[in-house]
């Protein structure tokens, strides 16, 4: 059961998380905070970093270290604010032509009474939509669980690149298996047959580009990251603006066309 | 349940013979007949239909399949169906899943959860695309993502408003991560038609949840939806399971969501086509109709 292994890879305690990833991959990394309507998402950091000497925008879902900072940030799973913090960060992006730099882990967005009542499908389909015409370089990584629409919300990019352990579907396995067969402990079969590890997606053209992960040695995935990244954003930027869009369209255009 | 016997007349001596008394008796067999999820009274087929599937009683919203939409909403012939042929193929190699589609298309006679097409609302020319429950209760997979990308594109091409009827428990998981791709598709094609100045209007019926609304349900410059209609990210199950309570009375219900702000009016089937009349009205430039 491999692709049962990468979920509990994905998943594994210790594992680097989202901010991790903001503090290393990238210098003087500066948080800001809320949504400007409603309220301030632990579960999504948003900021601004410099990429090498180049000054970016960078959100990520966080899961939470400790019992105390993952009860803060919900596990990782956003509230609708969460995701209208993403897209405030992300139109000021665009403002000072800043690219945006994501990287998702998240088992989904929240599935709660507040999440429902203030719009969680609209705000994911909001991003949706905006970050297909976003007039930026975008890039998203998948450092753990991609969980269905809410890791898409911060996955609509130029590239999509994941972690050699990052798993991304539609539905957990859990979920899949207790609903077609009753039965979640039937995960591991779900897992196999959702095709969700990063060799899958690769194969069907979801993902750019696999990151692998050398013995648990984060600090050689946070210079990959780095180079890989600022190599990408460059060559983005010899795109004018409109060029860009519609490669980002036909990206996902292409994606389950049927003849 | 009513008692079986409920409506029929009582036998007298006049009736004794079994043949004379079915062939007189006006009942109606019971597969003509439903029980009203609002009311609980005994309808008859006929009446419901004849009432756009509202029952006439208490006003209930019954599930109604995408063709009879399409002829309660179009004006009559003047509905063109688009991108008919598209088939889904079991790209994953998802377990089951042949089957379940044979039986989907058994269902709903249809090959597939959703029918495009081009088509006139009172005079005005429009795109449109239409779910239907009975196949798969309209989930969402590569074939439904592409021809409603395929619909936007038309309308873009052809400048027209899109009318979008939803109707999904949505992405369908037996199409793995391609289906998820499908809201970013579809999304992308709505912000196309949007830039180009085209209305868009959605009609969010019973039930519209999951990837389909978190995508093109929920992009409409004008968002209506049919009374008492699900309306939700989560399915109210999982929600329960997720927060270890239940759900208070009305929760994702149309009007529930209307008072939090996410649905413009709510519109009784009855009155639907007037009203998107209307609605196409107000943004028909001279010379459109």
């Amino acid at each position: 059961m491999e692709a049962y292994k990468k979920v509990m890879a994905a998943r594994a305690k210790g594992r680097a998380t989202g901010t991790d990833y903001l503090q290393h991959v990238f210098t003087d990394f500066t948080e800001f905070h809320g949504d400007r309507r409603y309220g301030d998402d632990l579960a999504v950091v948003t900021g601004i970093a410099k990429l090498k000497r180049l000054p970016v925008t960078v959100i990520a879902l966080e899961k939470g270290r400790d019992t105390k900072d993952k009860v803060a940030r919900n596990f990782g799973m956003a509230h609708p604010e969460g995701y209208r913090k993403a897209l405030r960060q992300m139109k000021l992006a665009e403002k000072f032509g800043r690219p945006v730099i994501c990287f998702v882990d998240t088992a989904g967005a929240y599935c709660g009474l507040d999440a429902e009542e203030r719009g969680q499908a609209q705000a994911i389909a909001e991003n949706l939509m905006e970050m297909m015409a976003l007039r930026v370089p975008v890039i998203s990584v998948l450092i753990g669980e991609g969980g269905s629409g809410g890791a898409l919300a911060l996955a609509v990019a130029d590239q999509v690149w994941m972690l050699e352990n990052a798993v991304y579907s539609v539905i957990s396995p859990e979920g899949c298996a207790s609903i077609l067969w009753k039965d979640a402990g039937r995960a591991k079969e779900a897992a196999e047959c959702l095709r969700m590890t990063a060799q899958d997606l690769l194969e069907m053209g979801v993902i750019e580009k696999i990151i692998y992960e050398p013995q648990n040695d984060f600090s050689k995935i946070y210079d990959t990251l780095r180079n890989d990244l600022y190599d990408a954003i460059t060559a983005c930027k010899t795109l004018n603006a409109d060029e860009m869009l519609e490669r980002r369209y036909q990206r996902f255009r292409r994606i389950g066309v049927v003849k | 349940m009513l008692p079986k016997g409920l409506f029929q007349k009582p036998k007298n001596e006049l009736e004794s013979s079994d043949k004379y008394a079915q062939s007189a008796m006006p009942s109606v067999p019971d597969e003509m007949c439903v029980s009203c999820p609002g009311c609980r009274k005994t309808l008859v087929l006929g009446e419901l239909t004849d009432n756009c599937h509202v029952c006439p009683k208490c006003g209930h919203h019954f599930r109604m399949n995408a063709r009879q939409r399409i002829n309660l909403i179009c004006d009559a012939d003047s509905f063109e169906e688009l991108f008919g042929e598209l088939e889904t193929k079991d790209l994953i190699h998802f377990p089951g899943y042949e089957k379940k589609l044979k039986h989907a298309r058994l269902e709903s006679a249809e090959k597939e959860a959703v029918i495009c097409g081009s088509g006139k609302i009172g005079g005005f020319a429009c795109a449109l695309f239409v779910m239907e429950p009975y196949f798969m209760m309209g989930s969402m997979g590569t074939v439904v993502g592409e021809k409603i990308t395929r619909t936007f594109e038309y309308a873009i091409e052809h400048r027209l408003p899109v009318i979008g009827f939803t109707l999904s428990g949505g992405a369908r998981m037996q199409e793995g991560i391609l289906s998820l791709m499908q809201m970013a598709k579809t999304s992308g094609a709505v912000k196309r038609h949007s830039d180009a100045g085209l209305l868009y209007i959605t009609v969010l019926t019973d039930p519209t949840t999951g990837g389909v609304s978190a995508s093109f349900a929920m992009e409409g410059d004008i968002i209506l939806a049919e009374p008492g209609a699900l309306i939700g990210f989560a399915g109210p199950r999982v929600i329960e399971q997720t927060i270890r309570q239940k759900l208070p009375p009305g929760f994702q219900r149309a009007e529930f969501v209307q008072k939090k702000g996410f649905v413009d009016a709510i519109v009784n089937r009855r009155e639907e086509k007037a009203y998107l009349k209307k609605l196409l009205g107000f943004h028909a430039s001279m010379g459109d109709e």
